[in-house]
């Protein structure tokens, strides 16, 4: 692999999960339990697509074949998305999609800490700016996976099943591969080990004060970010979002 | 126009705090929280404002309906915006309203049960990305015909809140006539999208401002409070007289084989639209009332188990903050 294709995939993978994510979390809209979260919904939501229209447009100009940002959302089947497996799952009931967020956050809040170091002055951009929103998108994620965790035996239930069925999905964004290796040596990506751990470590604290038990089992589900193998769900998110581009070709809007 | 047909209450005060009140108005006093003011005057505030709000809130279905569809990254992104705006207007209105001495709960629940309205036209369906448009164009247009003279109303808060709310509406307006542009500039399929929703929000559009009420003595007492500050009719021509160029400008047809120029009143001649609709989609019947209605209890129902999680931790914090004391 070359370095301008390791970077192509990686920066995929980067616009992907803020695309995959942030649709998900806009399917809410009007939908939230409470008017401050219809809001504080729609603008992460509003964020990750912010985030997109960057990673996505820095993808397109890295591989150099005349593709935009929209043509790489809007053009691709789902065996060439890269987005991490937790961010396509669908989402559930609140303590799900709010739980999903928290363990998303988590992650990408020590990533973009890191990228903002990286070795290319436009990712080093990208990544200060979308650190800012980042950074309130985690605050809030893991202040309501607390409150919720510890408020009534129902909410708790609740997020206990939804750490439960979303857990197997956490090992896959610190599992490295080929492309994470040629990122971390040319001095983009950080070292996912490194990553891991501090992520243990905040989320750890999280689950304590939310007063939720982490699965003990280490089982990772995999085939997300490398596309080998997504789950049913990407198909069906994808036929949504990009009816109006497959059904009126070459049209502008 | 996001509340319609509000009926003034009978007011029965004292007809010298009355006086005194009117002259405050007259003056063109703000009415604060704290001042006195007629029981009338607060009732008819509560229904107006809560029913604008309850607009704001509804109104986020039938675009919610294509933010998972729209076209491009910028298009999915405006409309996010816009409809967090509308979350954003639902929340000061209903704040306006708390201070008349009403919770959200029970508006929320007034809304829900039926004994509260919203505007009609969110019982409409959203059938293609031209709707986004024509919603934007059209809906918040006359949203914004009814708003802009309501930033002068007498009541402090409810004032405040439209100009806030009158900011970002012209932004909304002006993002659903660049969505009607770029369809009606794009290929022939596009624009006769773009003409399908013309015909389908134009007379839907025209029924916002609510029928007219030249005679009607609960306008006119509204009116007196600087509550309404124009009449129906007075607002859809203003409407009718913008809209029209507008639809020229894109090459679109508006629906009325009747629309002339009228040199001598300087505005249009248009048709009324179909008023047994209007009444119809006010008493429940329209396309969508059932789907809108029956999302928000849903949303407000798989909640509750949220709203309690989250008052439980905050009480449990309290508490141990006050045991640590």
């Amino acid at each position: 692999m070359t370095d301008r294709a390791a970077l192509f995939e990686y920066l995929l993978r980067l616009g992907d999960s803020t695309l995959i994510l942030g649709h998900r979390v806009s399917e809410w809209c009007g939908h939230a339990p409470a008017l401050e979260e219809d809001i504080a919904l729609a603008n992460t939501a509003l964020d990750l697509i912010g985030q997109t229209q960057m990673w996505l447009g820095l993808a397109g100009e890295v591989e150099g074949a005349g593709r935009s940002a929209d043509d790489l959302a809007m053009l691709r089947d789902v065996w060439e998305f890269r987005n991490l497996l937790l961010v396509e799952q669908p989402n559930g009931d609140y303590g799900k999609t709010i739980l999903r967020q928290c363990l998303f956050d988590a992650f990408h809040f020590e990533l973009l800490t890191e990228l903002t170091h990286a070795r290319d002055d436009r990712i080093a951009g990208i990544a200060a700016k979308a650190l800012k929103e980042v950074t309130y998108h985690l605050d809030r994620s893991s202040e309501t996976v607390i409150g919720l965790g510890d408020g009534t035996e129902e909410s708790n239930a609740r997020l206990q099943a939804a750490l439960d069925l979303l857990w197997p999905y956490v090992g896959e964004m610190f599992a490295a591969d080929a492309v994470d290796a040629a990122m971390h040596k040319s001095g983009i990506a950080p070292d996912l080990a490194v990553l891991r751990s501090r992520f243990d470590t905040r989320i750890d604290a999280i689950l304590t004060e939310a007063t939720l038990t982490k699965p003990d089992s280490a089982y990772a589900q995999s085939g997300g970010k490398t596309g080998f193998r997504h789950s049913e769900h990407l198909g069906h998110m994808l036929t949504q979002m990009q009816w109006l581009q497959r059904a009126y070709p070459g049209a502008t809007w | 126009m996001y509340a319609q047909m509000v009926t003034s209450e009978a007011t029965q005060d004292d007809p010298d705090k009355l006086a005194a009140f009117q002259a405050r108005i007259d003056a063109g006093d703000k009415i604060e929280p704290k001042d006195w003011m007629p029981e009338g005057y607060r009732k008819t505030l509560i229904r107006q404002i809560g029913q604008h709000a309850h607009s704001e809130i509804v109104g986020q279905l039938p675009e919610g309906n294509w933010i998972t569809r729209a076209p491009t990254l910028e298009r999915k992104a405006i409309l996010l915006a816009k409809v967090q705006d509308e979350a954003g207007h639902g929340l000061y209105l209903y704040g306006a309203a708390e201070t008349l001495g009403v919770s959200r709960d029970e508006l929320t629940e007034m809304l829900l049960d039926g004994r509260m309205k919203y505007s009609s036209i969110f019982n409409y369906p959203t059938l293609t990305w031209a709707d986004m448009g024509a919603v934007g164009w059209l809906v918040d247009g006359a949203a914004i015909m009814n708003q802009v003279p309501l930033q002068r109303t007498s009541y402090g808060p409810y004032s405040r809140a439209m100009i806030r709310i009158c900011k970002e509406e012209s932004f909304h307006q002006r993002q659903g006539y660049h969505i009607m542009m770029k369809m009606a500039q794009g290929t022939p399929a596009q624009k006769k999208m773009a003409q399908d929703a013309l015909n389908r929000f134009w007379y839907p559009s025209l029924m916002m401002f609510g029928p007219s009420d030249t005679d009607s003595v609960h306008s006119a007492q509204s009116m007196k409070w600087k509550i309404k500050m124009n009449t129906n009719d007075e607002l859809r021509q203003k409407f009718v007289d913008q809209t029209v160029p507008q639809a020229q400008y894109l090459g679109l047809s508006v629906p009325d084989e009747t629309l002339r120029w009228n040199d001598e009143k300087g505005g249009y001649d248009f048709a009324e639209p179909d008023w047994s609709e209007f009444y119809d989609v006010i008493k429940g019947n329209g396309p969508c009332n059932t789907e809108r209605l029956a999302a928000r209890n849903k949303a407000w129902d798989d909640g509750a188990w949220v709203r309690e999680g989250l008052m439980a931790h905050a009480e449990k914090k309290r508490a141990a903050r006050m045991a640590a004391e």
